[in-house]
């Protein structure tokens, strides 16, 4: 033997370098920059400071959401009723708004209702061993159907007496020109991934996803974890939707259909692996903002509308079949 | 010498089902002791009962002489008894510091503000594993290591605290033959720190290569006790078929 145990056992696997260039979330950054440069030149209206502007914004919405969604997906769960949450938070926010009350009671309100219902959520997937599919497949459903009781299906623009406060909050740019919406998504970008990686918390959500049972065994307290990450989801949906409220100046009661699979296509995009134990917080951006410029720069390249959902259903498969070469290489 | 743990009278039952039956022995430090028999003659349910995931039905348990009652897992752990589980329980998406420490995890900081800390888990991780005498590396996923190496990941975790007995349920079962050396020794090394051993295993070899005493269970009760060099395989085969009744 020429190494010594000592060696072997201080040995790194890789370095920082193999690191990257095995990161699925660095690959598709760099298809984002790629496309990005390309479409600077491709087009004259691509790189002006009002379509960057309309593109981060964009992006922070699903973004957002993507950051709940993909510490979800690494336990292995998945939540489907984001888009009704953040339409039933949106749509209580304005109704309390609406009512007269001040903005902090708004917020609270719709935040509660996102905390509320991702506990239930939670305790049933938890405590009860519902699968998270049908649970949020429910809650889906439910949802949406209370913002239409709320607003008894209508249409709400008017905001009270904080009604400009709300609009400043959603469509200001107050710090270098940089929309609000995308200060929020940096600052809890950079939360949740702190949280994923320098906290026993975070550790327990990747135990999780790893071996549910042998979390358990070791005494790790999987059910409330459980319970903790779909509150996490929903209240990111709830964010979403003040922020969303804030922004559009309106709530209806179809905002946030559908959006769940763009949330879970992000996710994926950026790494986050559907069986579990696997995703980051730089990832769940990354794929939120690979879909924005797919979406953007088909219009701006005159490219049919009805084209967008095989570019963006092609990202997927081909983000997943990066990693499917990848462990397929390892296993050999 | 001192018992560790000393059983007494110990049976139990989920409802009519007699699972464990009147079996009592002691566990010394430093003496590892096969545990053999057939499938359901209630060696892992004894075993539970050890590491506090069943309570016992009757009879008392006394650990250095005190009375021992465990209501979880955790308890148990409190106490020194730590547990190999027969899957291992380990996270293939995680490191295998990470493993080791799981559900005991290091921090750093001030009050509230407390991070991972991973230097000091990879650290003493390493000196575990350089203690065991296994090429591991902290670092690396638990995803990529074999089945010998994996062992010495869940073996790692029993050495965390200052163990005092180490149950192990069939540590041989699935891993190659020189796998299978390389445990042995892990076992080895566990005797040399003076910590109890209970080895379930089906495998006559093993058990006859590392343990210095032989229990073993026929439906529900003890139907042998004594030093591994009183024995041989084939009087325990008898025992464990029934061809022998009782020694």
């Amino acid at each position: 033997m020429t190494t010594t145990l000592d060696q072997t056992i201080k040995q790194k696997q890789q370095n920082w370098l193999g690191a990257i260039l095995g990161s699925q979330t660095v690959w598709i950054l760099l298809s984002v920059i790629l496309a990005c440069i390309f479409l600077s030149f491709a087009t004259d209206s691509f790189a002006t400071a009002k379509n960057l502007y309309n593109i981060t914004r964009n992006v922070t919405f699903v973004a957002i959401i993507a950051l709940g969604m993909t510490i979800v997906i690494i336990t292995g769960g998945i939540d489907l009723s984001v888009g009704s949450v953040l339409c039933l938070c949106s749509m209580v926010l304005a109704v309390v708004m609406h009512a007269g009350y001040s903005i902090e009671v708004g917020i609270a309100a719709s935040i509660g209702t996102a905390l509320v219902v991702g506990a239930f959520n939670g305790v049933l997937i938890a405590y009860l061993g519902f699968p998270p599919f049908v649970v949020t497949l429910g809650m889906l459903s439910i949802a949406r159907s209370l913002a239409m009781v709320a607003s008894n299906n209508t249409v709400v623009f008017q905001f009270g007496p904080d009604h400009d406060r709300l609009l400043a909050l959603g469509g200001g740019a107050w710090f270098f020109g940089i929309a609000n919406p995308v200060l929020y998504m940096i600052v809890l970008a950079l939360f949740t991934g702190f949280v994923l990686r320098w906290t026993k918390f975070g550790r327990y959500v990747f135990a999780i996803g790893g071996n549910e049972h042998a979390a358990t065994l070791t005494g790790v307290p999987v059910q409330g974890i459980k319970v903790a990450v779909y509150m996490i989801s929903a209240l990111s949906a709830g964010v979403a939707g003040i922020i969303q409220t804030g922004w559009l100046g309106a709530v209806t009661t179809n905002i946030g259909a559908g959006m769940e699979l763009q949330v879970i296509a992000a996710a994926v995009i950026g790494g986050a692996n559907l069986a579990g134990g696997v995703g980051t917080a730089s990832g769940a951006l990354i794929g939120a903002a690979l879909i924005e410029v797919i979406r953007n720069s088909l219009g701006l390249l005159g490219i049919n509308a009805f084209w967008q959902g095989t570019f963006i259903g092609g990202a997927i498969v081909l983000a997943v079949l990066f990693d499917r070469i990848r462990n397929f290489r390892q296993s050999e | 010498m001192v018992a560790v743990l000393e059983l007494t009278n110990i049976s139990k039952h989920f409802g009519a089902i007699q699972a464990v039956n009147d079996v009592s022995f002691a566990l010394e430090a430093g003496q590892v002791v096969g545990l053999m028999g057939d499938n359901g003659a209630g060696k892992s349910t004894l075993v539970k009962m050890i590491a506090g995931n069943f309570r016992p039905s009757h009879g008392t348990m006394l650990m250095d002489g005190r009375e021992l009652a465990l209501h979880r897992p955790v308890e148990a752990r409190q106490h020194g008894i730590e547990i190999v589980h027969q899957d291992l329980a380990l996270c293939n998406n995680l490191t295998a510091a990470a493993n080791v420490f799981l559900g005991r995890e290091l921090r750093r900081g001030v009050g509230p503000l407390k991070v991972l800390d991973y230097k000091s888990m990879y650290r003493r991780a390493g000196e575990i594993f350089k203690e065991l005498k296994s090429e591991t590396r902290p670092r690396d996923l638990v995803k990529q290591m074999s089945g010998g190496q994996r062992q010495a990941v869940a073996i790692a975790r029993t050495m965390l605290s200052e163990a005092k007995i180490v149950l192990m349920d069939e540590p041989t079962a699935a891993i190659s033959v020189r796998q299978v050396a390389e445990v042995l020794n892990l076992i080895r090394h566990l005797r040399e720190r003076g910590i109890a051993v209970v080895l379930i295993s089906h495998r006559m070899p093993d058990v006859f290569d590392v343990a210095d005493r032989v229990i073993v269970m026929r439906r529900g009760r003890k139907v042998a006790d004594k030093p591994i060099a009183a024995s041989s395989p084939e009087e325990v085969t008898g025992l464990i078929t029934g061809a022998i009744e009782q020694v």
